[in-house]
């Protein structure tokens, strides 16, 4: 959003308010079914998940990417691709040793 | 000389260079974040052993903190909302209360750093706990450059509102994106290195 229209911004404040209960709602979420202590594969798999979705709203809305310019995506994506890449090295150092 | 395109956007890119700027830093940000977390990666599924989170760090401690920070990054885009909307007593209130929940933050950060060091758990102790000062610390300061900039964008920088208010809405807008960025990674550390 480079020029904010007065309008359009009252109108986000509301969806602003319903981000921060739905942040606030998976944090409690996530805490309490961390006390299940859950297998960790299932227990990485549930954490990461709900983390994804808590970062998807602060990007998306908080960050504006919900209306952003081409040009910021492409970089975006670009960083993601590297990003990928690098989590996936322990993934290939492991799998080299046969583990 | 006056610094082109910090209002209106560049015609190639459509974005007034502050914002592709803060994209860019933000891009080498998450690569820096990204390193230390592939590390944890490598040093957790390479580990013959790899305490909980949960037994020796401080969930409820940690629990508040997120509160805070996902309370901050309300308060900050409330800030741009009302400087957008001409209101410098709300910016000034919202931005207020984003440097005041930073601080809060790292407070309880720094109860829960001594209470380690009171148990003698330090950054040599393990491996679990070198990573956990690592990532954390590094949030923190992140944390320490967060506080600068609102405080300056709350205090003189504010003067830039009377001469120039869509640049310096602009900065607010810049100065936000980055303070979100800080709370996403956070959002990604709290369970890693806490709940699981």
């Amino acid at each position: 959003m480079d020029t904010a229209n007065a309008g359009s911004v009252r109108k986000q404040v509301r969806v602003y308010v319903t981000v921060f209960v739905a942040l606030m709602a998976l944090t409690i979420i996530t805490v309490t079914i961390s006390t299940f202590h859950l297998d960790p594969p299932l227990a990485i798999a549930v954490a990461l998940a709900i983390a994804a979705v808590k970062g998807s709203l602060v990007a998306a809305y908080f960050m504006h990417l919900i209306s952003e310019k081409k040009l910021i995506y492409a970089a975006l994506g670009l960083t993601a691709i590297f990003f990928l890449a690098l989590m996936f090295l322990p993934v290939s150092h492991f799998a080299d040793r046969g583990l | 000389m006056e610094i082109p395109y910090t209002v209106d956007p560049r015609p190639d890119t459509g974005l007034y260079n502050a914002k592709l700027g803060i994209w860019l830093f933000l891009a080498s940000e998450v690569m820096l974040f990204g390193a230390l977390f592939s590390s944890y990666v490598l040093l957790r599924v390479g580990a013959t052993t790899w305490p909980h989170g949960y037994e020796h760090l401080n969930i409820p401690l940690a629990t508040v903190n997120t509160i805070v920070l996902i309370t901050s990054s309300v308060t900050m885009v409330m800030a741009w909302a009302s400087i957008a909307t001409g209101s410098l007593g709300r910016f000034r209130i919202y931005m207020g209360s984003t440097v005041a929940l930073a601080c809060v933050f790292l407070v309880i950060k720094g109860f829960e750093y001594a209470a380690k060091f009171e148990h003698g758990l330090t950054p040599s102790t393990s491996t679990f706990m070198a990573i956990y000062f690592t990532l954390t610390g590094l949030h923190a300061l992140h944390i320490v450059g967060g506080i600068i900039v609102n405080s300056y964008l709350l205090g003189p920088g504010a003067a830039m509102w009377r001469a120039e208010p869509a640049r310096f809405t602009n900065r607010v807008e810049v100065a936000g994106l980055y303070w979100h960025f800080v709370d996403l990674v956070w959002i990604f550390l709290f369970p890693v290195l806490y709940l699981l």
